[in-house]
């Protein structure tokens, strides 16, 4: 472990009146790997922000080998030789990876592809990574644009690499051939800052980890003198069982039965290929997949929100017996024949929810048709907005309150809220707990819980497999809109689902 | 590495979003710009022509609101304003940029200017008004649904569509205006049933825009209740803030679209009407003026909520008319106004930005250690 590469003293940012940032101090040394680990909101990404010159600091200062420097832009970051790697890639489709790693150098006299290419090669074999320079960047996996994204910044001679959630996007092999990579970078003397909110790559990879609680700096361990419950205290400020209990259902009769549904859009392209499978009621049925490998189309297409090629969709209806095809008919359509289905899709304000109303008129988006009246009756949603609120504990100043004003666990939990008080017989959840809080997430794992025991067929999209494995109760992977395999979650590996994950894809195995 | 030089210049200032603020400080805010686009226009004003600020501004007032039938103008230039606003805004709301209304309002004037033209002899008084009434709502309506099938149909671009169907209705109107035109071939109508005011409206209390102000007050208190509390209206908002949301709660998006633009397009229409039957008593190429742009301000302005509308309104049609009175009691040149108005309106609009931002400046050097 050598010198101090980067340090940052009382480094406080405000947006408004949330504090981002609050005196956080920290110390990144060469030839070291630190994690910055918080919940989501706690304030890692804004302040690396900082240190890579999107945003500028309130108060404070920061320090590059002793030096107090001022980053006000991108471009001072990388005068400073910091490198980000951001959560979402920015990257030029139509390109080979030589192209966009060189893009945008001015200062290389006699420039040439081929001695890019070189230089390119030269750094891949260094560390270990694995690319081809010539490869277009819309024929890579997700795991090779986010080489790309690395090495473009060795390649303008970064001796700090930030990377944030690297490990999101990727599948469990792809995990520890990156973290392969980051120990030889580590080697030769780079200073890497990993932000994640997964405690076991913290504990695997990193030499010390650095914690943040709601936008305070909590303290920095070494990775080798702690353990999970440990840091998740320091994480949460409080002890929590990470347990989730697995009730077995007697009864599971079928619920929703996919069979063969194929979907192609408009550009030709295959999102969903002969897809069949069967839902149960009181079951968790879990969809594992790199994102947008056809999890959306298939919840969309059930819900009526897409349309199908092939195949149907076959509902058994527990309360009259019959068996309806849903296929291709609308929201409205499926509720008139008295399926009651909920769904809280992906994206939550962009469609479960609507940002800019308050918590009673997103109540009023499921119930506002109720009656023959051409005024709304706002009595009702209000009564169930404050049952929420009160139930799941939402954190908001009333239910007047727009919706885009609370934090996602509080979107999250008057989304969820709001499905579940339709008393489905079928629910789809897609991420419920993408950007929660440790202890919102358990809320909701609860409340999904709950839904299954009283009978309800639940559909699980996610993407953390530890989760898949303890919550579900059979899993299902989706790969480019194909099903390759639905195993038991009881008995199933992390291995075994990551393999499901990337098999067949498209001819080019990451193997 | 760069010049040391460089390293230890923070920026002069930087721009840091605000924490929301209660509506009395936003208030204050709004009026300290429109106090400060007084003194600058004031300032502009001395330098410009020497006059003295305070006289300016007093015949300003006096401009707008000097006399009693002063005032009464001054409502019925707010009521038409607020009339096209009204109209606008079910559109905006649903984000379809509607920038047809001077199109749309000239083709519910025309079809009144017709009906006067060619029924007042057939039809008694209150018929024809009735005729003329569901006439303009048609053809209002009729201009705003083309653009609306298109874009639910084939999602073509709204704004450049109902934009090119204004310069349609102008080429419309001067059309007729040659085929009606008194004395023939002058080109322009004239005022029409000057004589027998068929198809006028009516005096009330001896005021001949009573009828107009109190038609558009109306409306505006029946838009709000349509937008705030029906279930059309929370549909519109629905569209207006996210299509996915709408068709994930199984809205009719395209219906939508349709159905509150035949709305917007009406509203026009009633608007061309009291332009013609209640104000002008004729139609030409410039009976809207421009109100169908000026109109989208107010609806911005006013953040959709008809009644705050009522205020932008007043506001932009007080500083017109005072504008005026002293383009003329001073004898200066009518583009004067125009840039007294422009001043102004630059000030309210710029004051959003303080609303949602702040600045802060750099800190000096001592207070930082």
């Amino acid at each position: 472990m050598g010198a101090p590469a980067i340090e940052l003293k009382n480094i406080t940012k405000t947006f408004g009146q949330i504090v981002a940032n609050k005196d956080v101090c920290l110390t990144v040394n060469k030839g070291e790997i630190l994690s910055v680990l918080g919940e989501n909101g706690s304030g890692k990404t804004t302040l690396m922000n900082m240190i890579s010159g999107i945003y500028y600091p309130d108060h404070g200062h920061i320090y590059i080998d002793g030096q107090e420097v001022l980053i006000r832009s991108p471009k001072d970051a990388f005068k400073y030789k910091i490198g980000m790697i951001h959560q979402h890639f920015k990257l030029v489709d139509v390109f080979s990876a030589t192209e966009n790693i060189v893009l945008g150098l001015k200062d290389e006299k006699n420039f040439s592809l081929k001695d890019s290419e070189k230089k390119i090669r030269e750094i891949t074999a260094q560390y270990g990574f694995e690319l081809e320079p010539s490869k277009k960047i819309h024929e890579m996996s997700v795991s090779e644009k986010q080489t790309v994204e690395i090495i473009k910044v060795l390649y303008r001679g970064a001796d700090i690499l930030i990377l944030d959630e690297p490990t999101a996007v990727l599948t469990p092999q792809e995990t520890k051939k990156l973290f392969a990579v980051l120990r030889n970078m580590r080697d030769s003397g780079k200073a890497i800052i990993i932000i994640t909110h997964k405690l076991h790559e913290v504990l695997s990879l990193s030499d010390r980890v650095s914690v943040l609680r709601k936008g305070e700096y909590i303290g920095t361990v070494n990775t080798a003198e702690t353990n999970e419950s440990e840091l998740t205290e320091m994480m949460v400020g409080k002890k929590i069982e990470l347990n989730i209990e697995r009730t077995k259902v007697e009864e599971t009769p079928d619920r929703l039965e996919i069979r063969n549904i194929s979907c192609i859009n408009r550009e030709g392209v295959t999102l969903l290929n002969n897809v069949s499978f069967t839902a149960r009621a009181g079951e968790i049925l879990g969809i594992a997949g790199i994102a947008g490998s056809g999890q959306r189309e298939l919840l969309e297409s059930i819900a009526g929100l897409q349309k199908l090629n092939e195949g149907e969709i076959l509902y058994h209806n527990p309360s009259t017996g019959y068996t309806e095809n849903l296929r291709d008919k609308s929201p409205v359509k499926i509720k008139e024949l008295g399926v009651r289905l909920s769904f809280v899709p992906e994206d939550r304000l962009g469609m479960g929810l609507v940002g800019n109303m308050d918590i009673i008129d997103n109540m009023l988006l499921r119930s506002y048709k109720k009656g023959k009246s051409a005024f709304l009756n706002r009595k009702n949603p209000k009564d169930l907005a404050n049952k929420i609120i009160e139930d799941l504990e939402v954190v908001t100043p009333s239910a007047k309150t727009p919706v885009r004003r609370l934090s996602g666990g509080n979107v999250q939990k008057v989304l969820v809220g709001r499905e579940i008080a339709a008393s489905p017989t079928v629910l789809m959840v897609a991420y419920p707990v993408r950007g929660l809080d440790i202890n919102s997430s358990y809320l909701i794992y609860n409340l999904l819980n709950k839904q299954k025991e009283s009978g309800v067929a639940v559909i699980f999209v996610g993407e953390d497999l530890d989760v898949l494995i303890e919550l579900c109760d059979r899993i299902m992977v989706i790969n480019s809109g194909k099903i390759t395999g639905i195993v038991d979650a009881e008995t199933a590996t992390k291995e075994e689902i990551g393999l499901l994950m990337t098999r067949n894809d498209g001819g080019e195995s990451n193997e | 590495m760069s010049k040391p030089a460089v390293k230890n210049h923070e920026p002069l200032f930087h721009v840091v979003k605000r924490p929301a603020i209660p509506t009395w400080q936003s208030l204050l805010i709004r009026a300290g710009a429109i106090l400060a686009a007084l003194i600058v226009a004031g300032l502009v004003t001395f330098f410009l022509t020497g006059l003295n600020p305070i006289d300016v501004y007093s015949t300003m007032i006096d401009g707008a609101i000097g006399t009693e039938k002063r005032i009464w103008n001054l409502l019925q230039g707010i009521a038409l304003l607020l009339c096209v606003s009204l109209a606008v805004t079910p559109a905006f709301k649903m984000k379809f940029w509607n920038i047809g209304a001077e199109g749309q309002a000239l083709m519910g004037g025309l079809a009144a200017a017709l009906c006067m033209i060619l029924l007042s002899d057939k039809l008694s008084p209150a018929l024809l008004i009735l005729v003329m009434f569901i006439t303009s709502v048609v053809s209002g309506a009729v201009w705003a649904l083309i653009p609306a099938i298109f874009k639910a149909k084939w999602n073509t671009n709204e704004t450049l569509f109902t934009l090119m169907m204004n310069y349609i209705a102008i080429q419309i109107v001067s059309c007729f205006s040659f085929k009606y035109s008194v004395p023939k071939g002058s080109g322009s109508i004239g005022i029409i049933n000057s004589i027998s005011k068929a198809g006028w409206f009516p005096s009330v209390f001896d005021q001949k825009y009573f009828l107009n102000i109190l038609i558009v007050v109306i409306l505006t208190v029946l838009l709000y209740v349509y937008l705030k509390h029906s279930k059309h209206g929370y549909e519109i908002a629905v569209v207006g803030e996210s299509e996915n949301t709408a068709k994930y709660i199984g809205i009719n998006v395209k219906k939508v679209i349709i159905r509150t633009m035949i709305l917007s397009g009406a509203l026009c229409g009633i608007a061309g009407l009291l332009m013609v039957a209640g104000t002008d008593h004729t139609i030409a190429t410039d009976t809207v003026g421009g109100r169908g742009f000026t109109a989208i301000m107010v609806s911005w302005l006013a953040k959709f909520n008809p009644i705050m509308m009522f205020l932008t309104s007043f506001l932009l049609v007080f500083f017109e008319k005072g504008a005026i009175a002293i383009s003329s009691e001073f004898d200066l040149n009518n583009s004067f106004s125009d840039i007294i108005t422009g001043i102004i309106i630059f000030f309210i609009i710029g004051s959003e930005f303080f609303i949602n931002y702040s600045i802060k400046f750099r800190e000096k050097e001592e207070k930082r250690k």
